[in-house]
């Protein structure tokens, strides 16, 4: 199947492209060359398979959700089970084919950002894997609130360098990757972490966690011998959503919707909800994206119950699919998401990641609202575990 | 001919070599930055970059990092430095003002209406760290039918076909990146530099401009020994962090910049 985007130039209609320092252009280039060479080659994809299946443990089931089904009393809900992934979550399907890219273009040094340290658990668990070294940037806000993460990325070998600059969080720790990027472009590989930054980043990205997508898609041909009718999965930078709507994008029917961080409304002012909460052109992180800014272009603080959402931009190709109309995007707050936590938790015995809860509270009510012989499937991005002292601290003993 | 290349074809008949000196704008104040760049003239350097600050200043290490924050903390936003370059005119300063900036602050007022806006209020040149030329039609168009310059980088990285490229479309001068990194002062400036140089030379006669790491007049005499000019940044902008009464922080930017702009004439005993 050929793909209608990327351009050449990595632009999806008019997002995306390449918005970085001279320094980088090469080194994209050289990146871009690489993946091409490498994502149809045998050995490669035999690779790929191989740790995808025997290390990451896919492919991850696509489970009924019988009980959830029912307190929606409406559309089947299927749940892709991404949380139970090697390490928690979708991030591993992307470290590990950009790793095995990684070594083979002789790269052994990988860095990441990363806000909730998923990515960067992730990104140090490869470079375990394959002895590389990595540098993981993370917020001086973010290590101090996700202390669990830190000391799984150290154990894992791993060096987490506080990023003390802007708001102190995932978009100054992005900065500063690229920053670490610029300045040791010739040894070292970035492990970006969502469906961001230059081009051929948010393709590579896409590619690697399309596999859930994919996967998806031959099991509800088994289980139910049709497509879904919608799928949901939430959107920060939007590599999970991504990955599971790709292999859809051609099928019309099937409606693709993402949950983006309503945070404590859109009225608030204190949201991540990019495309739904006001977001305008302009270009981040080497990319033109809708974007949280202000009159004059300065790009403004995200928030989100969930650090994984809490970003002020989106990746390009989400841009497209909604401006093109092909997905549509809604806004879930924080409150929402707690709600959708604890009715998982409840109905199904899975903890859903904070920023899976966004995904899952709007699927039960979309299911609610549809006929019971429609079928929605929501992608479960990652398991909660990270998120308990959070969700404690905010509801109290009686959350439980 | 636009008033940067007036400059270097005047530094060329005078046997010298330029000095470009870069300051945030508004950091500490606007008012500060005004008499810093009036100063900076009266010590000799030969154009002046104004960082019009963004809050995500991925190509700067740092020194300028932290002058951003100040500066946007203190006020500056895109139309009062555009006022400070206004004023600037009106005061009489002569030498060349380039705005460097990120191109999400181009970009939200539209491209056309900031390089006009740009253009009328006396600035002459536009430094934009994340646009490659892939990315630069509209840029290009916009500052062109401005009467802006839009200054092209190259960088140690930059292989042949894109050094070709960039000095096609070079006007001003070509910004030659001295090592790969962010802004920032450096100890040493690495030997390829003087590779990267005459490799642009070898294709243009459009000046060329090393910055990135430069901050002693030794590093400026090294540099301008191949480069038609060194452009120093952080070395200035860290004195502005200093909290220092502003009398002080003149006179140690006066200082700077002479020492650093006699890096860039002829020795006097025929050495260097």
């Amino acid at each position: 199947m050929s793909n209608a985007v990327p351009d050449a130039l990595g632009h999806y209609g008019p997002f995306g492209g390449r918005y970085v320092p001279e320094t980088l252009m090469a080194a994209c280039i050289e990146l871009e060359e690489a993946y091409r060479r490498y994502k149809d080659d045998p050995e490669f994809l035999e690779e790929l398979t191989y740790y995808r299946k025997q290390y990451v443990g896919r492919p991850t089931p696509l489970y009924f959700a019988e009980r959830l089904t029912e307190y929606g009393g409406g559309a089947k809900i299927y749940l892709k089970r991404e949380d139970l992934n090697h390490t928690g979550a979708h991030k591993i399907n992307n470290a590990l084919g950009q790793a095995l890219l990684a070594r083979r273009m002789g790269k052994k040094r990988i860095i990441a950002e990363t806000g909730a340290g998923q990515h960067g658990v992730a990104a140090a668990t490869v470079a375990a894997l394959f002895g590389m070294e990595c540098d993981v940037h993370m917020g001086e806000v973010d290590v101090a609130r996700q202390e669990l993460n830190v000391f799984r990325m150290r154990l894992l070998g791993a060096r987490v360098i506080p990023t003390r600059s802007g708001s102190r969080t995932l978009k100054d720790a992005t900065n500063e990757a690229i920053r670490d990027w610029v300045t040791n472009v010739e040894t070292t590989h970035y492990v970006i972490g969502s469906a961001v930054g230059p081009h051929p980043y948010p393709m590579i990205v896409r590619d690697f966690q399309a596999v859930i997508g994919f996967e998806t898609m031959s099991q509800i041909q088994e289980a139910e011998g049709r497509l879904p009718d919608a799928i949901v999965a939430c959107v920060g930078g939007g590599s999970n959503a991504i990955g599971i709507f790709h292999p859809f994008v051609p099928f019309e029917s099937v409606r693709l919707v993402g949950t983006e961080a309503g945070g404590m409304g859109l009225t608030s002012g204190k949201h991540g909800a990019t495309m739904t909460g006001g977001g305008e052109v302009g270009v981040f992180h080497g990319a033109k994206t809708y974007l949280l800014q202000d009159a004059y272009g300065q790009v403004l603080e995200a928030h989100s119950i969930s650090a994984g959402l809490d970003y002020p931009g989106v990746g390009p190709e989400h841009c497209y699919l909604r401006d093109t109309g092909r997905a549509e995007y809604v806004a879930v707050t924080d409150e929402e998401a707690l709600q959708g936590m604890q009715l998982l938790s409840r109905t199904e015995g899975i903890i859903p990641a904070l920023e899976s809860s966004h995904a899952v509270y709007h699927g039960v009510r979309m299911a609610a609202e549809m006929e019971p012989d429609q079928i929605v499937i929501i992608n479960l991005s990652g398991r909660g575990d990270k998120d308990m002292a959070e969700v404690a601290r905010i509801l109290g003993g009686e959350g439980a | 001919m636009t008033r940067i290349a007036e400059r270097f074809a005047d530094l060329r008949r005078r046997g010298e070599k330029g000095l470009i000196a870069y300051l945030a704008a508004g950091d500490p104040s606007l008012e500060t930055t005004r008499k810093l760049v009036h100063t900076l003239a009266e010590a000799g350097v030969d154009m002046v970059e104004l960082g019009l600050p963004f809050s995500d200043p991925l190509a700067d290490g740092p020194v300028i990092q932290a002058a951003s924050q100040r500066a946007l903390a203190a006020g500056a936003n895109t139309d009062n430095v555009l006022e400070l370059v206004a004023t600037l005119r009106a005061d009489g300063l002569q030498i060349p003002l380039l705005i460097m900036t990120y191109y999400n602050l181009v970009l939200r007022p539209g491209v056309g209406n900031f390089c006009r806006r740009a253009a009328e209020a006396g600035v002459d040149g536009l430094i934009l760290p994340d646009v490659p030329m892939e990315e630069g039609d509209e840029i290009q168009a916009a500052t062109r039918e401005a009467g802006l310059d839009l200054i092209q980088f190259v960088a140690p990285t930059s292989p042949p076909d894109r050094i070709r490229r960039a000095a096609e479309l070079a006007r001003g001068f070509i910004y030659a990146v001295s090592s790969t990194g962010v802004t920032g002062v450096r100890d040493a400036l690495p030997p390829k530099m003087t590779a990267t140089v005459e490799a642009v030379k070898a294709v243009t006669d459009t000046p060329v401009a090393v910055g990135f790491g430069i901050s002693r007049p030794e590093q400026v005499r090294q540099v301008t020994a191949v480069a038609d000019a060194a452009i120093v940044g952080s070395a200035f902008v860290r004195h502005c962090g200093d909290d220092l009464p502003e009398h002080v922080l003149i006179e140690r930017v006066r200082i700077l910049a002479e020492e650093l702009k006699a890096g860039t004439r002829p020795s006097l005993l025929g050495m260097g």
